[in-house]
């Protein structure tokens, strides 16, 4: 285990207590499928424009149910002063980062479960394939990693729920603009080449705000 | 006689330099054979355009400075800098659309020269409503220097994503590696344009700096008087005391 032992205490910690409350997973995709059904009514879809314009209804839900969840993640931990607790843990700032990311990933990630199957099958897009889960784990990362550092920033702000957003979905919008194209090349069949040219810049995003992440993320929990 | 402090001096100068640049760019530089009378909006465009990314690495220099050395002086830099990352960012903007409009039939397109300033100045948006909800103090100053950084190292990955996405916006027309070529007198009046466009934004930054630091200068004094108050019985002694100790 050595060092990735707290990590995974942190991030276990969060899956324990969305086992017993499942206050995330559930907003998450109930939220997720509310904006795949809203934008049903907004565009008009038909067999010429679904494989254009699927995508993007996609990641659009996803994005938004994302700041949802991640908003969730750290009122929890605020509420309850339970961010005082683990602070006062005798582990490094960048583990909590890292152990905070990695919970919120997950949630992302097992929410997708749900959305990505019900997506297909709503809009009829043939996404359910082996490419859509490189797609989903870089993007995941990049929103968790992303949303991690402005979840625990917005949480001590007034209008915390406004504050996430604003921050949040600016920022990624290389992830959104990465995952769109792939997931469209994914769709309509396309090489892996031209697929990986778009996970590409998600990767480096990824990179980017983990290594981000680890040395800002001691400054957001100061006070 | 009074003489007049260097900053009147210096908006003075400012003002003549951009009564200067409007004469040059209406009356006295030759309209564009190509793309005809609104060219002229790219002489205020292009100063304006580059300040609104080089905002975003003063901001971040400040942040970065604030992170590190925990000075007070670093942060009302990169407050002020972001505040007029907004202003000129919004220039851009506009003016930029002034140019598409006849040119590209349309005032808006999502190329990526135009979609990371959108994005940047949305991120500049963030940063000030971050300091008005955030917390007072150094708590608020080290949650909006995360989001500095953070907006400068995005900036890149941004551009490149959107590069990849769509392009539209033309080549640079100057320096190393243009791709365009400019008559000496529109060379000209874009080099006048740019340095009084670049000293009204250094004024305008040291103009915001100088309130962040009055702010600061105001919030210290308050807490003085407080603290003589509960010092001394009787507000009005106590204030006094502050006053005469401050």
């Amino acid at each position: 285990m050595g060092a990735l032992g707290p990590l995974l205490t942190i991030a276990r910690k969060d899956f324990l207590l969305e086992l017993r409350n499942r206050d995330i997973l559930v907003s998450l995709v109930v939220f997720a499928m509310l904006v795949l059904i809203i934008f049903n009514f907004a565009i008009e879809l038909t067999a010429v424009n679904l494989d254009a314009l699927g995508p993007g209804i996609l990641w659009v839900a996803i994005a938004f149910a994302g700041v949802i969840g991640l908003n969730r993640t750290f009122v929890l931990e605020k509420d309850h002063d339970a961010l005082d607790g683990l602070m006062l843990a005798p582990v490094s700032r960048d583990t909590i980062f890292l152990g905070k990311a990695l919970g919120s990933m997950g949630f992302i990630l097992l929410s997708e479960l749900v959305i990505f199957p019900v997506f297909a099958a709503l809009f009829g897009v043939d996404i359910l394939r082996l490419e859509t889960l490189a797609v989903a784990l870089l993007a995941s990362l990049g929103l968790a990693a992303a949303g991690t550092v402005f979840g625990a920033m917005a949480v001590s702000t007034r209008s915390r729920e406004i504050m996430l957003p604003v921050l949040f979905l600016p920022v990624i919008s290389p992830v959104l603009i990465g995952a769109v194209e792939a997931t469209a090349r994914v769709a309509s069949g396309a090489s892996w080449s031209a697929v990986s040219q778009w996970l590409q810049i998600i990767a480096v995003f990824d990179l980017v705000f983990v290594v981000a992440g680890v040395l800002l993320f001691q400054y957001v929990l100061e006070d | 006689m009074r003489a007049f402090p260097a900053r009147t001096i210096w908006l003075a100068l400012t003002a003549g330099l951009m009564g200067l640049t409007l004469w040059l760019i209406f009356i006295w530089v030759p309209t564009e054979s190509n793309l005809g009378e609104v060219q002229r909006a790219l002489y205020f465009h292009v100063p304006v355009a580059i300040l609104a990314l080089g905002a975003i690495v003063l901001v971040a220099i400040g942040s970065v400075g604030f992170l590190i050395t925990n000075r007070p002086r670093w942060d009302w830099f990169a407050h002020a800098s972001a505040e007029t990352g907004v202003v000129v960012g919004a220039l851009a903007l506009i003016t930029g659309s002034i140019w598409a409009r006849p040119i590209w039939n349309v005032w808006w397109t999502w190329d990526a020269k135009l979609t990371t300033t959108l994005i940047l100045w949305f991120i500049f948006i963030g940063y000030l409503m971050l300091r008005a909800y955030a917390p007072p103090g150094r708590q608020g100053a080290r949650l909006a220097a995360i989001l500095g950084v953070i907006g400068a190292i995005d900036a890149p990955i941004i551009y490149y994503a959107a590069d990849l996405w769509r392009t539209a916006h033309p080549g640079r027309v100057t320096g190393p590696g243009a791709d365009g070529s400019l008559e000496s007198e529109m060379l000209l009046t874009l080099l006048v344009s740019s340095i009084a466009v670049f000293s009204a934004f250094a004024y305008m930054l040291v103009e915001r700096y100088r309130v962040r630091k009055s702010e600061a200068d105001v919030i210290e004094l308050g807490r003085r008087i407080q603290m003589a108050h509960s010092e001394v019985s009787g507000p009005a002694t106590g204030a006094l005391k502050a006053m005469s100790k401050g």
